[in-house]
């Protein structure tokens, strides 16, 4: 019953996604078209409330973890990594990427048992090119689906409907390391088990961004404007799995600018 | 008249080696400019000593009337001369407090510039990699050089792995004069509080 409902909310999140300000249109532009913030007045709350909490207890948090060692959170961000590979791979399948799929499914391999767990990055090290993760959300976005309207999710943070929708699939089978964890028959792994990692794979990328993310709320006059321009060009870098920094702007607006 | 001759020839001589003396590469003109913030952020200097010689880094390499007006976007075009001209001095306070305490923070950053790509006549990108420390990991920046006159190259904006502080800055300002019904003069007073902070 449950996942039929998860099935209902999903199907319907990317319904509303591939046409909410798409007109209709499913090719994905590699320039930018704006995202729309259809429900912006809630967002603003939840963005507050996130901001509150990350105040009281996920920098603090993060500023402890940066206490540790360097060679500690390195080993903690590669297993994390390594875990995260297990939603890549499935995602570079369906995105066409096969060679890619082969390359991380033994990057994953070397990881998990030379790299003990994925602690260490032997895969790397060996000349294994560099990691890109993967997500349902991308998948959905090389598929044409666009972003639909921009939301800001308790806790998590900001997302679009489509990234939302993509992140149910990961529940839904989509992730075997959910799977294994929460439906799997086994001694070692339980429900705190997946919950742990994914709560430190937050720490992590805080403690990871506690200077720039101090800068910007020091330098920036509407800090959740700003935070969503920030996502949503991240977003669509990633769909686009585009390095080419002049792929993803548009140069429209430079060129009219002469000011010499 | 050969003397008149040599003397035209002449001048026409120093002027092109002139032009081609000043005119550097964009890749040159961004390492250079690194290195002359780089010298001011590890030279033992007080904060406010280092944010003055920041803003004056700022002045002579980034296009600022150019980051100004792109930053109004749509906007830009239903203003008058008037207020296109009191927005340029408010926008020029903000963004030299902006970029001087943002900058002012860091110490001895290490920047290598890697490569650079001409995207047409006025623009370049070059791209280069800030060394990863203990406390942060490597972080890829570009630059986006207007290169319309070789030999007063400036820049136009930041690309921090992938994402354009431009572009960031031009939505944010989008959000605030959009959220006050369309009025530029939310957004002057906004720049104006921010550089009196």
């Amino acid at each position: 019953m449950k996942k039929i409902f998860t099935i209902s909310v999903m199907s319907l999140f990317i319904f509303a996604s591939a046409f909410a300000g798409d007109d209709g249109e499913l090719n994905l532009s590699k320039k930018s078209k704006p995202v729309k913030d259809c429900f912006e007045p809630i967002n603003r709350v939840t963005f507050a409330v996130n901001m509150g909490l990350d105040k009281i207890i996920f920098k603090p948090v993060a500023k402890g973890y940066r206490v540790l060692p360097s060679p500690v959170r390195a080993g903690v961000s590669n297993a994390l990594d390594n875990l995260s590979s297990l939603v890549t791979i499935p995602n570079n399948i369906l995105q066409g990427e096969i060679k890619k799929a082969g390359v991380n499914t033994g990057r994953f391999a070397v990881n998990t048992t030379i790299g003990v767990l994925g602690i260490f990055d032997v895969a790397e090290m060996i000349g294994f090119p560099e990691y890109e993760k993967e997500d349902y959300g991308q998948t959905l976005g090389t598929f044409g689906i666009g972003p639909g309207c921009y939301l800001v999710l308790p806790v998590i943070g900001p997302s679009t409907v489509r990234d939302t929708a993509g992140s149910f699939m990961n529940i839904m089978g989509g992730d075997p390391w959910y799977n294994a964890s929460m439906n799997g028959n086994n001694e070692y792994l339980s429900e705190s088990t997946y919950f742990a990692s994914r709560v430190l794979g937050g720490i992590d990328f805080r403690a990871k961004n506690i200077d720039s993310l101090e800068n910007l709320e020091k330098n920036s006059m509407d800090l959740y404007a700003s935070f969503r321009s920030l996502y949503l060009q991240d977003r669509q870098q990633k769909i686009l799995n585009s390095k080419a920094t002049t792929e993803t702007m548009d140069d429209g607006d430079w060129e009219e600018i002469d000011s010499q | 008249m050969k003397k008149i001759f040599t003397f035209v020839v002449l001048i026409l001589i120093s002027f092109n080696f002139n032009n081609k003396a000043f005119s550097i590469e964009a890749d040159v003109f961004v390492q250079s400019t690194v290195n002359r913030a780089a010298k001011t952020l590890g030279g033992g200097l007080t904060k406010v000593e280092r944010i003055e010689k920041l803003k004056e880094i700022a002045k002579d390499t980034v296009d600022i009337t150019g980051i100004g007006f792109y930053s109004l976007g749509k906007h830009r075009k239903n203003l008058s001369k008037e207020q296109l001209e009191n927005y340029k001095i408010v926008f020029e306070a903000y963004f030299l407090k902006s970029f001087s305490s943002r900058l002012a923070e860091y110490s001895n950053p290490e920047i290598e510039v890697n490569s650079k790509n001409i995207i047409n006549a006025n623009y370049t990108i070059v791209s280069s990699t800030l060394v990863a420390t203990d406390s942060r990991p490597e972080v890829k920046i570009e630059w986006r050089v207007y290169t319309k006159d070789p030999d007063n190259l400036l820049i136009r904006d930041l690309i921090i792995e992938g994402l354009s502080l431009a572009r960031t800055q031009k939505e944010e300002f989008s959000s605030i004069i959009n959220s006050n019904d369309g009025k530029i003069e939310a957004l002057l007073k906004n720049l104006s509080d921010f550089s009196a902070k």
